[in-house]
């Protein structure tokens, strides 16, 4: 680039003049880096330090500057120069914080500062300022799928914050399945006594909305674009296609209730005095709606005694039901019961539990549920047999610890659990979907290479990190709310679909202006691929977390960019390496990993690469910094955008230059993975794999690169790790392929 | 009476006999409110030597097992310590609610007859109800010959040198075998516990 102009600054501030020759760094820069300006300065990031580079870039129209200070996640603000391409050399957490202040360490300390400040130097010159995404959508609107609680709540906080919003529900009439409920759990104080439901005035509230469009009867059949362009199709069941819109989605298509007939043990079907919650909800409607009690549905009997059965086919370790607890049913039986002794309080209403979970204010209403007789028995059910009119209950009783059983029981209650509407399971082999029970129809029909729906991390649930990022799924742009995401009850449905549309209205926003959504929120580079060197290979297309990528008609990768999360997993995959970043590519780090200076093999100095993930491994790295935690002096850390945007050649680059070890850290990765990027880790230790291949061909040990999950928190253990590894390269000796590269 | 039993055991896990606990025994209202936690079962010191531990007995009350329970002598083990009652999560008065079943099932003549605790709780009532104050003599003679006259000779010689050690420090006076210290009214103290006793009759619907 002919107009680039180069500076480093280097900053003798926190004690980093005292422990490093700040004269040599500023040489090295110079006469190393080729910088073209060189400046040094004993504070900079105090008001007079920021003003110089500030005037640098206006008077000497600095373009490229190093800043050799602290880590770059330190001082952001002070060192916020958008207009220009910046690289940071840790030299305060990096070195003289992580190495031992003592006459001996000082050359080591030394070596380790010049290499920093070298590889910035290289780093910077590979780098451009992002432009931004030149391909926006600038759509606000904004789709609801579902119209139960979660789609009607997300749909009118959407509304309230002044996005318009298109709601598609499946049913002819919106509520889902609170209309079918006959009350709710309490979700105020005193939280004694079952609530109203309050769905007929949400209804109303959304279809009274001039913001809000709904389409009744309707379903999505095809979702095509990316944030802040999204083409939609909803068909209605009369077979008109109406098409709309929108700049993001929430998927809020909830739930089914576990099909109660695979639990023959309770009897299921064999009376219809068993019932699960919803036909009881149904029972409660209907006699309220006469103004009279629950009645026994056999013979319309007097009510004496009901059971309620909890975990009824969940929690289940044989394999046969649901392996995860809802939630939501233990205050659903408690509410039931409480139908029942609200009405008449001579009424035997027992709850058979094995834990009983109450979440949220749950355990003021389970006392009071106590309190108004309800009686809570410890034990697992056995059977529930019919008998004459009414039906015996066999369950072992935990506390007490024998067999037992409840005779003349009028109605039995199975608690069942939450099965997620989640569509078409994406993952699932094709071979495999022939052989589903039930072949599940697709919410969304994604126009998506890599499939019709959102991805699903567990039981079928769409992923979504629960507790990190919730809503937030592999399909940028579309989040999911409700039960869809994970078992939940009311209260729970409507934070989370106000969660989820403060997602969606970020998302449109981002959108607008090219930037990148969660969780590099504002980064404005995106992939850029260079066709001509493709061989369409479609590892990117195939692996990228986000299906940001399509092909098109000849097979050539297809970029999305406003889909694109710029984790770099298509840079990391890419054989032909023709996908890179303005200001991240294969070169800005292959460049660093070159400018090293490697000493021979008689040096008894090993040179250790370490590529450290940028949201959890690097900042565990600062952190064991800040505390004085010293590690070996011959690693150099490279932080990465996610391991899965490692590129192999930088560790065949790496070991041919005579580095003596690798060392990879990323996130955890599998099913409960702290990926930022879902599956970024997971496809590195993948590829990680195959390198052993490749260590042999070089006839190198295969321990020469050695992959870890690190989590943000093991701020002992990586100072721990470096060092363990360094002790192993010392072990099995320096790399013979030093002076070679 | 073991008809009645009868048809209590087939009203399993239904709430007769809790109500009966709830109306009849002191504290017996929060019962229904143990949320079967464990923790008093955990926390008792004389946990390994009960046969039903609190939680079993309120568990077993709402199972409607309720010879069960008023045969039981874990009630009688307990030594008012109150671990229980400090840890219960759910603030029981585990102890009173012990007691006051132990009381019930006294009165109702099925606790069991040879408890010793019972049986000393019977000394101690008779004994102090009398003249108002402990005769601590008698009361530890009492016990000792509660076996018969060759094992109480045994266990008051087995204590001897306690025994000679309270008479030096005055804390026993062998002359209270013939007329110990009593209150000044008598016949005061025994009518206020009989209309005490009255009372709670008529609260807890006991027939006198």
């Amino acid at each position: 680039m002919a107009d680039m102009k180069t500076a480093a600054y280097i900053c003798r501030g926190c004690g980093i003049g005292e422990r490093v020759d700040a004269a040599q760094m500023a040489k090295i820069a110079e006469k190393e880096g080729k910088m073209n300006l060189v400046r040094s300065h004993e504070f900079l990031c105090s008001a007079s330090g920021v003003q110089m580079i500030r005037d640098d870039i206006e008077k000497e129209s600095v373009t490229h500057a190093v800043i050799a200070a602290c880590s770059r996640r330190a001082k952001t603000e002070a060192f916020h120069f958008p207009a220009i391409a910046l690289s940071r050399a840790s030299i305060r957490e990096g070195v003289i914080w992580s190495q031992p202040d003592t006459p001996e360490a000082r050359e080591t300390t030394q070596e380790m500062a010049d290499d920093l400040v070298r590889m910035a130097c290289a780093e910077v010159k590979k780098m451009k300022v992002p432009a931004g995404n030149p391909d926006v959508g600038r759509n606000k609107r904004i789709l609801v799928v579902g119209g139960g609680v979660s789609g009607m709540t997300a749909a009118v906080e959407a509304a309230k914050a002044g996005y318009e919003v298109v709601l598609v529900e499946k049913e002819a009439r919106l509520g889902g399945w609170a209309a079918k409920l006959w009350k709710r759990v309490p979700y105020r104080e005193p939280y004694r006594d079952p609530a109203d439901t309050g769905i007929d005035k949400l209804a109303a509230q959304v279809q009274s909305d001039k913001r809000i469009k709904v389409h009744l009867n309707s379903t999505i059949a095809r979702t095509g674009g990316a944030p802040g362009r999204f083409t939609v199709e909803v068909a209605t069941e009369s077979g008109a296609v109406a098409a709309e819109e929108v700049g993001a989605i929430i998927q809020a298509s909830g739930f089914t209730l576990y099909d109660a007939t695979r639990l023959t043990e309770f009897g299921y079907g064999r009376s219809p005095n068993i019932v699960d919650q919803a036909g009881l909800e149904k029972l409660a409607r209907e006699a309220a709606a006469k103004g009279e009690p629950i009645r026994r549905p056999s013979d319309g009997g007097e009510v004496k005694t009901v059971a309620f059965v909890q975990c009824a086919g969940q929690r289940d370790a044989t394999g046969r039901h649901l392996p995860y607890c809802s939630g939501f049913c233990c205050n659903t039986s408690i509410k039931q019961a409480l139908y029942f002794k609200d009405a008449n309080p001579a009424v035997d209403t027992v709850v058979i539990y094995t834990d009983l979970r109450t979440p949220g204010n749950g355990e003021d209403f389970y006392r009071s549920a106590q309190a108004k007789g309800v009686v809570f028995t410890k034990g697992k059910v056995l059977s529930v047999e019919p008998t004459d009119k009414t039906l015996t209950v066999r369950f072992q009783d935990l506390i007490l610890n024998e067999d037992t059983a409840i005779e003349n029981v009028d109605l039995v209650v199975l608690a069942t659990g939450q099965v997620p509407n989640s569509g078409v399971n994406i993952d699932l082999p094709p071979e495999e979907q022939e052989k589903l029970e039930v072949k599940p129809v697709s919410i969304l029909n994604l126009a998506y290479r890599q499939g019709k729906d959102l991805p699903q991390l567990k039981w079928g649930f769409a992923d979504s990190h629960f507790i990190c990022f919730p809503y937030e799924t592999r399909r940028t742009g579309i989040y999911a709310a409700g039960p869809v995401r994970r078992p939940m009850d009311i209260a729970q449905a409507i934070e989370d679909a106000t969660g989820a549309a403060l997602k969606a209205i970020q998302a449109v926003e981002n959108a607008e202006l090219g930037r990148a959504a969660h969780p590099r929120s504002g980064d404005l580079s995106f992939p850029i691929v260079r066709l001509e060197g493709c061989t369409q290979c479609k590892r990117c297309t195939v692996e990228c977390p986000f299906g940001a990528i399509d092909e098109d008609e000849k097979r050539y990768p297809v970029f999305n960019e406003s889909r694109c999360r710029r984790c770099g997993t298509c840079m990391g995959a890419c054989p032909v390496r023709v996908i890179s970043f303005e200001n991240y590519s294969v070169d800005t780090v292959g460049s660093q990993i070159k400018a090293v200076d490697v000493p021979d093999e008689f040096s008894e100095k090993p040179r250790i690469l370490v590529l450290a993930c940028e949201n959890d491994a690097y900042p565990a790295l600062d952190m064991a910094g800040m505390r004085r935690l010293t590690y070996s002096p011959f690693v150099r850390v490279i932080p990465v955008r996610c391991l899965g945007s490692v590129n192999t050649i930088w560790i065949t680059d790496a070991l041919n230059s005579g580095y003596d070890g690798v060392m990879l850290m990323g996130c955890r990765h599998g099913e409960d993975y702290q990926c930022h990027f879902v599956k970024g880790s997971e496809l590195a230790s993948y590829r990680m794999g195959n390198i052993d291949d490749t260590l042999k061909q070089l006839a190198l040990e295969t321990e020469r690169v050695a992959t870890y999950e690190v989590a943000i928190t093991d701020i002992e253990r990586v100072p721990q790790l470096i060092n363990d590894y360094a002790a192993k390269i010392k072990e099995i000796g320096l790399s013979p392929l030093k002076g070679f590269g | 009476m073991s008809e009645a039993l009868n048809e209590q055991a087939l009203a399993r896990y239904r709430n007769d006999f809790l109500k009966e606990v709830e109306e009849r025994v002191e504290e017996g209202e929060w019962v229904k409110m143990c949320m079967q936690c464990g923790v008093c079962a955990g926390s008792c010191p004389f946990g390994p030597h009960w046969q039903h531990s609190p939680q079993k007995i309120f568990m077993m009350i709402r199972a409607g097992k309720r010879e069960e329970v008023l045969t039981s002598d874990s009630m009688w083990m307990c030594t008012s310590c109150y671990n229980c009652v400090v840890r219960c999560p759910r603030q029981l008065p585990i102890t009173q609610i012990i007691h006051g079943l132990a009381t019930y099932a006294h009165r109702l003549g099925l606790a069991p007859r040879d408890q010793p605790t019972r049986h000393f709780s019977r000394l101690f009532w008779k004994n102090c109800t009398r003249a108002g104050r402990v005769n601590e003599l008698k009361l530890t003679l009492g016990l000792y010959f509660k076996d018969g006259l060759v094992s109480g000779i045994k266990k008051a010689w087995a204590l001897r040198n306690i025994g000679l050690g309270m008479l030096l420090a005055k804390r026993l006076n062998p002359f209270e075998l013939i007329r110990g210290h009593e209150c000044s009214d008598k016949a005061g103290i025994q009518k206020m516990l009989k209309k005490a006793h009255e009372l709670e009759n008529r609260r807890r619907g006991f027939q006198e």
